[in-house]
């Protein structure tokens, strides 16, 4: 028996070795990012950067208060044209058409949806907001990218409607309650922080999103919070201010970076911990 | 073991026989026949093309506890949930025949079924409390057809745990999520839900089954409360607990009712082979 028990132990402390190493290959280039932006943006990481808009070509100081406002009103827009008919198509593929050929054709395109490139999105956008209406525009970068979240919060809300238990249904229909109501007040409630989850995790998905806003929102080197114009948000400017020539431009581009990685982690543990105070509680 | 010894463990005499309402002798004990609440006529089931239930025809006493017993996959809970049309939100599961509660066919698709699930109350194998406080997971069955103002629900809500004897244990938490209590409690808690809306009939389709011995005792104890103004229909995968808590008993097999009569005889005195069998352990 004792060979056996060594051969079974070198075989677990083996596989174990190797869990570790990969976890550790993995959390590397994620440090190794988050390092490399800071060390090459320190330079321009000061208060100003939240208090002074993008500079001019060539200028020194300013910061990148614009472009923090206009990522954060698109992401808004995306969220709130996004979060409602996301819910709702989940909520609809879940609990109406779970059984239904429609529902699995329309699950199937969602997942399609979910893998489009996200520079055909914004093509898309160009083409039935930005021309007809004559002008890039902040309405239309929130467009583009809550085209991008609404598959993710489908996916989610779908899947986390379709965890919560078959028997809770049952018992509120066993009291005759309507299945609306039953939806709203039971099944919603039972999915919620998995659902907001889900969104969260859309947001972090969309938050760097580069190539739909080229097409949609561009840019603007101003303040600007007027939806109908070009506004400035965060990955377009780290786009351009990385391929600029000038070292200002390129310090403050390492800084919105690493700020964006900042937001997307702190994001994503933010989510981790509502799923898991969910998950605790049910 | 012999039977006669098995018979003594699980004997447990029916509920004394209430005044004025008559009574038959049934094999030297006096029981009484009560009024029908729930009639079954014909009634056929199928899973798809899997004929689950073949031919039912079964009398519910009302105000007495009924026990379904029988092997796994009998057709115990598929006839339990054709009571309250639970399998209508199946698409593939269908139901024939006649199933008449006070003379009214609840299969009819022109019964309204909110109304008939309001008159039958249904507790699950599993614990399964709403996502919300206790309060109210008591509450949202009563919203659903009475609008009362607050001191009247919280009496309400109040009468309902004490019914289910969850009330002392409960009292100061109201305000707590249901699903923070223990399993035995949930169940309770979801017996109160069912009483809130003041049902006639309740059902119950293997209430215990999740639960440890104590609990389990203090669900059967509350039945026999519950059965002074309900009519309750049980399924069980415990023989024991039939025979101490049901006043009658119906053995079903393979989607057939082998054998129903009151609690005493089936276990005592069964006049078919199969239900001895069953009810003997030699096979289930």
């Amino acid at each position: 028996m004792i060979p056996l028990r060594s051969r079974r132990r070198a075989i677990n402390a083996f596989n174990l070795t190797m869990a570790v190493l990969t976890t550790v290959f993995g959390v590397f280039w994620l440090v190794w990012i988050l390092w490399t932006t800071l060390s090459h943006g320190i330079g321009a990481l000061h208060l100003s950067l939240f208090t002074q808009d993008t500079p001019p070509p060539g200028g020194e100081g300013g910061g990148l208060r614009n472009a923090f406002v206009g990522s954060l009103i698109l992401l808004a827009l995306a969220v709130a044209i996004g979060t409602p008919i996301g819910v709702l198509a989940g909520t609809w593929l879940a609990e109406f058409a779970a059984r239904r050929r429609l529902g699995s054709v329309i699950r199937f395109l969602n997942d399609i949806l979910l893998s489009a490139p996200s520079i055909v999105i914004g093509l898309f956008t160009y083409a039935i907001v930005v021309d007809p209406g004559g002008h890039f525009s902040a309405f239309a970068g929130g467009v583009a990218l809550a085209l991008i979240l609404i598959p993710v919060v489908v996916r989610t809300t779908d899947e986390m409607l379709r965890l919560v238990p078959g028997a809770l249904r049952e018992a509120a229909i066993a009291l005759g309650t309507p299945y609306w109501k039953l939806v709203m007040r039971i099944t919603w409630k039972a999915a919620a922080s998995g659902i907001l989850t889900g969104v969260l995790l859309g947001i972090a998905r969309i938050s760097g999103e580069t190539a739909p806003l080229l097409f949609t929102a561009l840019n603007n080197q101003f303040w600007s919070t007027d939806l109908a114009r070009p506004i400035a948000n965060l990955p377009v400017v780290i786009f351009q201010f990385a391929m600029s020539p000038y070292d200002n431009w390129q310090k403050m581009a390492w800084a919105g970076a690493f700020e964006a990685m900042a937001f997307i982690l702190l994001l994503s543990v933010f989510s981790r911990l509502l799923l898991r105070r969910g998950i605790h509680r049910s | 073991m012999t039977q006669d010894s098995f018979q003594e463990r699980i004997w447990n005499p029916p509920a004394a026989v209430p005044p004025g309402t008559g009574g038959t002798v049934a094999g030297g004990r006096v029981t009484v026949a009560p009024a029908a609440k729930i009639r079954v006529r014909d009634l056929n089931f199928h899973y798809g093309r899997f004929h689950a239930l073949k031919d039912i025809s079964i009398d519910i006493p009302e105000k007495r506890v009924t026990a379904f017993i029988g092997p796994s996959g009998c057709g115990k809970s598929t006839l339990l949930r054709t009571f309250n049309r639970m399998f209508e939100i199946y698409p593939e599961q269908r139901a024939d025949g006649e199933i008449l509660v006070d003379g009214e066919n609840i299969l009819d698709s022109r019964q309204d079924i909110a109304r008939i699930r309001a008159r039958i109350g249904m507790v699950f194998q599993k614990p399964t409390p709403f996502p919300m406080s206790i309060y109210d997971n008591i509450a949202f069955g009563i919203r659903l057809y009475e609008r009362l103002p607050k001191p009247e629900m919280d009496a309400r809500v109040e009468q309902c745990l004490r019914q289910a004897a969850l009330w002392d244990e409960v009292k100061g938490k109201l305000h707590q999520s249901g699903t923070s209590l223990s399993g035995g409690q949930q169940q309770r808690l979801c017996i109160a839900r069912a009483v809130a809306i003041k049902p006639e009939i309740i059902l119950l389709d293997e209430p215990c089954s999740a639960l440890d011995p104590i609990s389990t005792a203090r669900v059967e104890e509350l039945l026999k409360e519950l059965v002074r103004d309900y009519t309750v229909v049980i399924v069980t995968h415990n023989m024991q607990q039939a025979a101490r808590a049901s006043d009658y008993t119906a053995f079903m097999y393979m989607g057939e009712l082998v054998e129903f009569g009151d609690t005493a005889t089936i276990f005592t005195r069964p006049s078919k082979q199969q239900t001895e069998d069953y009810i003997t352990g030699r096979f289930g």
